[in-house]
Order: C-alpha cells, then sequence, then structure tokens
C-alpha cells in the first residue's frame, strides 16, 4: 500500500506557493494548540485538588496576559491576511495572453466551448504553459467549478458571468469537481482536466469530432438541444422571415433573448421561454413593435421538445452576445 | 453530609403540581427550561440519526446504502434540525430558561406567559420541519440556496422554510425577554460587574438573537413568496439575483454561529471556576469580549462568499474583520487557561468537558484562520475542511460545553447526581470518538473532497471511514451519557443544595430542585462572582 496522501497533486507554481501559506497556518496552529494542551494538562496534574502545591491568596487579574494575548496574535493574524489577499488577487487577475474557454454549468454536467467552437462536456483539454481563462455561467442552479490540484474554485451563477484562470504547468488529467450543492447528482457532476503538450492540444483541437471520445460525440450530435435549435430555427425561422437583414417581414431576435422587447401595443415585455413559446403558438398575442401580423402559427407544426430547442438556441444565443 | 437539608425539599418547582396541564401550561421558567430540555432531546436524537445513516453510506466510496435524493435529504435534515432546534436554542432554552433569574436573584423571567410563548412557538417551527421532513423530506442543504430552493428543488422548501422561519420568533421573544430580565431583575446588590459569567454570555446572545433573527427570517419569508408565488427576487430568470440571498442568509447566519458558542462560553467559565476554586482570570476581559465578538461577529458574513462573485475589495474588508473577530476568542482562551494556574483542581465530569471544550474549540478556531485567509480559502470553501472546521466549533465547542453546563447544573435541576464514574467515561469516549470522526476530515478536505458528496473518489475512502468509525464511537459515548443522567432521577439519594460548593445564587441560596419561586428569602448580593475565599460558599444547606 503506497503512502497515504494528505495534500492533493500541485499541478502549477501558484499550488506550491499556496501550500507554502497552508503549512505556515499549519505550524502556527499546531503551536498554540500544543502550548495549550500542554498547559492545560500540566496545569491540571500539578494543581489537582489533592496536591500539596503551593497556592498563594490572591493571584488576581494582571493586564500583562490580556496585553501580550491580544498583540501577538494580532501580528501573526495579519501576516496570514496580507499573505492569502495576495496570493487571492494574483489568482483573480487572469493574464491577457489567456486562451478563453466557455464553461456552462448544467444539472449535473459540465459543457465546455473552445475558443474555435469546438465543445466537448465533462473533459476539459488545455495546453501546457498557456494560461487559461475560463468564463463561466449556469443553465439553472448556482454550481461551483473546483480544480483541487491547481487550489482554485470559482461559483458558476445563473444568470451572470463569472472568471476564474489557471496556469496549467504539468501534462496529465487532474479532477474537475462541482463544489456547489446543485441537486440529486451533485456528487456526479464532475469531470477531467486534461493537459496536453502544446502541439497536441493543437491537432487535438483541429481534430472533426468524428474520431473524438463517446462524450464528444454527444455533443456535437443533434442530441445537443442547441444544435437542434439551431438547425430548426435556420429552416423554418431565418430563412424567409426573422433573417437578421434590415427590412425583414420579421424583427431580429436570435440575440435579445432575456431583454425586454417593445410590443405594438407601447407595453414591454420580457422576451424569455414563456414569450418565446407562446409567440409560436400563438404569434398575435404580443406583437412586436412596428411589425405586421404576419406570422403563422407552430401549434401543432412543432413538437414541444422541438419549442425547447429552439428556446435552447435562442437562449445560448443570447449568452454569446452578452459577453 | 448529614444536614438535615440533604433530602428532597418538601415543596420544590417539580413536585409543585402532577398534572399534564401544570407542565404544558406552566409560566415558571424552571418548568419551561424542563420543557425545551425534553423537546431538544427529541430533536437532537432525530438529528443524529439522520447522521449516522449517511456516515454508514459515506464510509466506502460507491454508493451503497442510500439513493442520493435520500442522502441529500438526510444530510440536509441533519443540518436543520441541528443547527436550529438544537444548537441555537440548547444552552439559552434549557439552561438560560433555568439560570439566568436564579443567577441574578430574581423570582422569574420579566415575561413569564411570553416565555411559555416561546416555546410554543419553538414546537410550533418544530412541527412544521417535521412534517416537512415526513412528507417526503427537503433536499436544499440546511442553507436553502437559491434558485435550487425557490425554483428548482423538488421537496418541501416551504414548509421547512416555514418550520425555521417560525422558530426564529422564538429566539427574537426569548432574546428579548432574557435582555430585560437582565436589566430590570437583578437582585439589590447584583451590580453588572458581579454578574456571572454565563450571565453576560446570555446578555450578549440575546442581542444578537434579536438583532440577527428578524433577516434571516424576511429572507426565508422571500424564498418561500418566490417559489410559492413566483417573485422573481433571487431567481435570475426573473431578474432577481441569486447571490443577493447568500448576503442576506449569512448575514443572519454568521452571528448565528456566535448564537451557538456564546451561551457556551457562559457555560465554560462557570464550571471552570468552580472546579478550579478561583475567580475566572480576567473576568472583564472575559464579560467584554463576549460583546465585542457580538459586535464585530455581525460583520464578517462575506468570508462565506469568497468564490460567490461578490467583489474582491468587500472581500478583502470580509478577512480582515474575521482575521479581528479571532482576537477576542484567543483572549477567551488564554484567560481560562490562566484560571487553572495555582486553581485547585477537579475533574469532575463537567470540567473534563469543559476542558475538552478548550482544546476542540481552539482547533476550531484556529482551522477558522485558514478559512479567513482569502487565498486558501479559495481552495477550502465548500470543501470537508469546512465540514471539520465547523463541527470543531459546533460538536467540540457548542455541544462540549452544552453537556458540560447539563452536568454541573444537573443536580440543580433535579436535585439527584449522577454516577460521576459513567458520567466521565462518556465524556472521555465523546471526546476521543469526535475527534477520530473530524479530524480526518480536514484532511480530506484539503486533498480536495466537497462537501455533500454522495459517492466520491477513492483517494478520500480511508479519511471517510475512519470518520464513520469515530463517529460510532462517539454515539456510544453519547448513549452512555444519556443512559447516565437519566439512570440518576430514579435515585433515591438527595445531593444536597451545593454539591458542588460552588459559588452564584443558585447553589448557595436556592434549593435544589428550586422552590416554584426560586428563593425562599429576598436576596441580597455582597461580593464579587467568583468569589472562592467566601466561607458561606463551603457551608452544607
Amino acid at each position: 500500500m503506497k503512502a497515504l496522501q494528505t495534500t492533493p497533486d500541485a499541478a502549477s507554481s501558484y499550488a506550491n506557493q499556496l501550500d507554502v501559506l497552508y503549512w505556515f497556518l499549519i505550524g502556527v496552529s499546531v503551536f498554540f494548540t500544543v502550548a495549550i494542551c500542554a498547559l492545560i494538562i500540566f496545569f491540571a496534574v500539578r494543581y489537582r485538588r489533592q496536591s500539596d502545591a503551593d497556592r498563594p491568596e490572591a493571584t488576581r487579574d494582571g493586564k500583562l496576559l490580556e496585553i501580550v494575548g491580544s498583540v501577538i496574535p494580532f501580528i501573526l493574524v495579519m501576516i496570514m491576511f496580507f499573505w492569502g489577499a495576495k496570493l487571492f488577487f494574483d489568482a483573480r487577475m487572469p493574464p491577457s495572453d489567456s486562451i478563453e474557454v466557455l464553461v456552462t454549468g448544467k444539472q449535473w454536467m459540465w459543457k465546455i466551448q473552445h475558443p474555435n467552437g469546438k465543445r466537448e462536456i465533462n473533459d476539459l483539454h488545455v495546453p501546457k504553459g498557456v494560461p487559461v481563462k475560463l468564463t463561466m455561467t449556469s443553465e439553472d442552479v448556482i454550481h461551483s467549478f473546483y480544480l483541487p490540484s491547481f487550489r482554485k474554485k470559482m461559483d458558476v451563477v445563473p444568470g451572470k458571468y463569472t472568471q476564474m484562470w489557471f496556469l496549467p504547468e504539468k501534462t496529465g488529467e487532474f479532477r474537475i469537481f462541482c463544489a456547489e450543492y446543485c441537486g440529486t447528482e451533485h456528487s456526479l457532476m464532475i469531470g477531467k482536466l486534461i493537459v496536453m503538450e502544446p502541439h497536441e492540444y493543437e491537432e487535438w483541437l483541429n481534430r472533426r469530432w468524428v474520431d473524438g471520445g463517446g462524450a464528444e460525440m454527444a455533443a456535437a450530435s443533434t442530441d445537443d438541444p442547441v444544435a437542434a435549435g439551431k438547425q430548426i430555427w435556420e429552416v423554418n425561422c431565418a430563412a424567409a422571415c426573422h433573417t437578421g437583414r434590415p427590412g425583414s417581414i420579421a424583427p431580429n431576435i436570435v440575440h435579445k433573448f432575456g431583454t425586454m422587447r417593445d410590443l405594438e401595443d407601447g407595453s414591454q415585455i420580457l422576451m424569455d421561454e414563456n414569450y418565446v413559446r407562446n409567440s409560436m403558438q400563438n404569434p398575435n398575442d404580443d406583437l412586436a413593435k412596428g411589425y405586421p401580423a404576419a406570422m403563422s402559427s407552430f401549434k401543432g407544426v412543432l413538437k414541444p421538445a422541438q419549442m425547447n430547442q429552439v428556446i435552447a438556441y435562442l437562449k445560448s444565443q443570447s449568452e454569446v452576445a452578452a459577453e | 453530609m448529614n444536614d438535615k437539608a440533604e433530602h428532597t425539599p418538601e415543596l420544590n418547582y417539580l413536585n409543585a403540581g402532577h398534572t399534564v396541564k401544570s407542565w404544558l401550561l406552566t409560566v415558571d421558567h424552571k418548568r419551561i427550561g424542563i420543557l425545551y430540555l425534553i423537546a431538544m432531546t427529541c430533536f437532537f436524537l432525530i438529528g443524529a440519526c439522520a447522521a449516522a445513516l449517511f456516515r454508514i453510506e459515506l464510509a466506502t466510496a460507491a454508493p451503497d446504502l442510500l439513493a442520493n435524493d435520500t442522502y441529500n435529504r438526510l444530510f440536509t435534515m441533519h443540518g436543520i434540525i441541528m443547527v436550529f432546534f438544537f444548537l441555537i436554542p440548547a444552552v439559552p432554552g434549557v439552561l438560560g430558561n433555568f439560570l439566568v433569574p436564579l443567577m441574578i436573584g430574581a423570582k422569574d423571567v420579566a415575561f413569564p406567559r411570553l416565555n411559555l410563548a416561546s416555546w410554543y412557538i419553538y414546537m410550533l417551527g418544530g412541527m412544521f420541519t417535521l412534517a416537512a421532513v415526513i412528507l417526503g423530506g427537503i433536499d436544499t442543504g440546511w442553507t436553502f440556496y437559491t434558485p435550487y430552493s425557490s425554483v428548482y428543488a423538488d421537496s418541501n422548501v416551504i414548509l421547512a422554510g416555514s418550520g425555521v422561519f417560525i422558530t426564529g420568533f422564538s429566539s427574537i421573544l426569548t432574546g428579548l425577554n432574557f435582555i430585560v430580565t437582565i436589566h430590570k431583575m437583578r437582585a439589590p446588590g447584583m451590580r453588572w460587574m458581579r454578574l456571572p459569567l454565563f450571565i453576560w454570555a446570555q446578555y450578549a446572545t440575546s442581542i444578537i438573537n434579536v438583532l440577527g433573527t428578524p433577516v434571516i427570517a424576511i429572507t426565508l419569508l422571500l424564498v418561500v413568496f418566490e417559489r410559492g408565488f413566483g417573485f422573481g427576487i433571487f431567481d435570475p430568470q426573473k431578474g432577481g439575483d441569486p447571490v443577493l440571498y447568500q448576503h442576506l442568509f449569512w448575514f443572519y447566519s454568521h452571528p448565528a454561529v456566535y448564537i451557538m458558542i456564546l451561551p457556551g462560553f457562559g457555560v465554560v467559565s462557570e464550571v471552570i471556576a468552580c472546579f478550579s476554586r478561583k475567580r475566572i482570570y480576567g473576568y472583564e476581559f472575559v464579560a467584554f469580549s463576549s460583546l465585542a465578538i457580538a459586535a464585530i461577529g455581525f460583520f464578517v458574513w462575506g468570508h462565506h462568499m469568497f468564490t460567490s462573485s461578490q467583489s474582491v475589495y468587500a472581500a478583502l474588508i470580509f478577512s480582515v474583520l474575521s482575521f479581528l473577530v479571532g482576537i477576542p476568542t484567543a483572549i477567551k482562551i488564554f484567560n481560562w487557561t490562566a484560571t487553572l494556574y495555582k486553581g485547585s483542581i477537579e475533574l469532575s465530569a463537567p470540567m473534563i468537558y469543559t476542558l475538552g471544550f478548550i482544546g476542540l474549540f481552539m482547533v476550531g478556531g484556529l482551522t477558522g484562520l485558514f478559512l479567513a485567509t482569502m487565498a486558501v480559502n479559495v481552495h477550502l470553501h465548500d470543501t470537508y475542511f469546512v465540514v471539520a472546521h465547523f463541527h470543531y466549533v459546533m460538536v467540540g465547542g457548542m455541544m462540549f460545553a452544552w453537556l458540560a453546563g447539563l452536568h454541573f447544573w444537573w443536580p440543580k435541576l433535579f436535585g439527584k447526581m449522577y454516577n460521576s464514574f459513567w458520567a466521565k467515561v462518556g465524556a472521555v469516549i465523546i471526546f476521543f470518538g469526535f475527534n477520530f470522526t473530524f479530524f480526518p476530515q480536514f484532511i480530506a478536505g484539503y486533498m480536495g473532497m466537497p462537501r455533500r458528496y454522495h459517492v466520491y473518489d477513492t483517494v478520500y475512502q480511508p479519511f471517510q471511514m475512519l470518520s464513520t468509525a469515530g463517529a460510532f464511537f462517539m454515539g456510544s459515548g453519547l448513549i452512555i451519557c444519556f443512559v447516565t443522567l437519566v439512570a440518576s432521577l430514579f435515585s433515591k439519594k438527595h445531593c444536597g443544595r451545593n454539591p458542588w460548593k460552588a459559588t452564584g445564587l443558585e447553589w448557595m441560596k436556592a434549593a435544589s430542585p428550586p422552590d416554584p419561586h426560586n428563593f425562599t428569602s429576598p436576596v441580597v448580593v455582597d461580593v464579587e462572582a467568583y468569589d472562592y475565599t467566601d466561607e458561606r460558599v463551603y457551608e452544607d444547606a
């Protein structure tokens, strides 16, 4: 049996720097714990009721203990504070030459998209020696992207984008955990960070999906609601009406999901799932300002699942636009 | 020990009425304390059984006993019940109710009927929460984080949230009651600087209860509104902010840590003074450090949110304040230790719990420094390190103080002394069992194991196995402790008014168990607290 590991692998020099601070904290803690426990045990034995130890009448309060007992801890905690703050700020500032990867958390998987559009699920391939910046959001609840070997984590919050970065300095595979409780399969929301030599990474990045692993295949297939929705959108909606070009008979709504839309009757409505679904089924309920009542209903034409796919696509487009 | 007072007083609060009605409609603070003791013990057992089940599950990395949803419901139930129905109300509800009037020389609390209402509100909240558990459970974690709780969770969030909401009013009302009682009902001569430190601790706790609890109440109400009526407060789909919830939640729930632990500090001060036969070293510093902790404790909540996307500059402030709150805490530990110096120390069961408390609470406090250190926190947040840290504070700290207090005042509560040998055996087993359970979790946490994981990577299995074994060892200690205490109730022998030869009005002036009106003659205080040179302490009867 190999020796029990008590610190996780360190995959970056930041991880090593953090471990130094950790051992400093352990040193301080062990010193005080041992000192106080030793004193308690010593006093409990030396001054036990049956002992004939010398007990002068009054050991009244002195100020010395209170002053020393405040000043020394104060100095120690200030060292911890500044040391920890410095590392924290370093860990939060991504270098400008980072490659940027999009991460979307979803119950219960990590969806990854690389700068060239390549997608994967629960795996994240990155090159060694290049800083990686993750721009993250969630489709549902709060998740947290945790890389123990890099000593870094950041919450992945719906409705906003959060960032973290890391510099992989060792090739190999490292764990990705979801650290924020997110429901039934929280503990299965795990992934793998694969750090590759830069040339292997280039090759991997440009490889076609067909020869990739199972997860990659799944991501590219039409099981992905966004991809499926895109297809429906392009065939049924964008070809003739929502073309996105000026003068179209229908408004350009591809990047507008989640925004307030002006209506013909002068009011406003939030473009959310319900609005999109209702507009597909009852297009004349909420007419967009400045456009005719020209759309025909998709009720019975598209299945509910397909409508959801369209919504997922529109949503994904607004997420891209929001950056 | 052959004095005439060595038998149960003719009339005491226990035998003043025997009907169920005389208990359920009592306005006697001592009886209300006993009502809390019974209710709280039941809640504690429920919470402990939940823990036993998921500890068995966690012994191995694979999911072999429980389904994932069951596991999630169990740790949630454990958290909610232990935090809101045991840790927060235990010392104030039982010992506070029983002792605050006795210690300051009053006949009862300022508002006896309100005091009874507090207990009923606590029970009502408890019933709501138990209903949530029976009707299928709740799986949000005790933290109720949005938007999971308000939109996505498929469990009884509204019921459980209402339970906690309702129970909050019990804390507020008890807090108000104690503040008024301590201000207005002290016996002649009981000046502020003569108050036992237990009273100072109750006073600081009550202030936090009154100021903090309304915030958690309104926050949970908002979650209920969002879930039940579709309000868009925390749900980003409706323009809400899920991180706002965390600010509101921790604004209460961090001070709540001090609500749990400050009364424990009070207990520890009493027990150390008694079994060292000495005044607490640095009485004023210990008293005011409670108030300092209560005050600073309100401004550190953001240290639960270093990775939540809150501003890094806000994080900086929260970090430095979190370190500062450690200093009054360190002062207390130094003073308790200094009190032992040249004392006359007796290692009774309450004293063993108390010395255990100092050691365990210190580990809890020191590991708190790791979590206040921003960069280290980013790695440790939401891992088992945090689980270990707060169990060292909550169980190693608060539960040890609670058991110390229960063993210390047990003879005053019931007029009976438990078997001292078995009580000590229980204490020692609980101490070692506790360390076996929670120390390995520090290492698992630094190794990166996230909390609330039902299945986990096998590298963490040795730590989790140790933890499970330790938990059952600790459980056996708790059973010994429980049986020892309950068995004492059947003993015929009366323990006398002041079996520990302790100072304090409850020991020196009140019978065991006390008279329904507490004192049979007028009380006047003419000495400092913990004056163990006073001959009257050592008088029989």
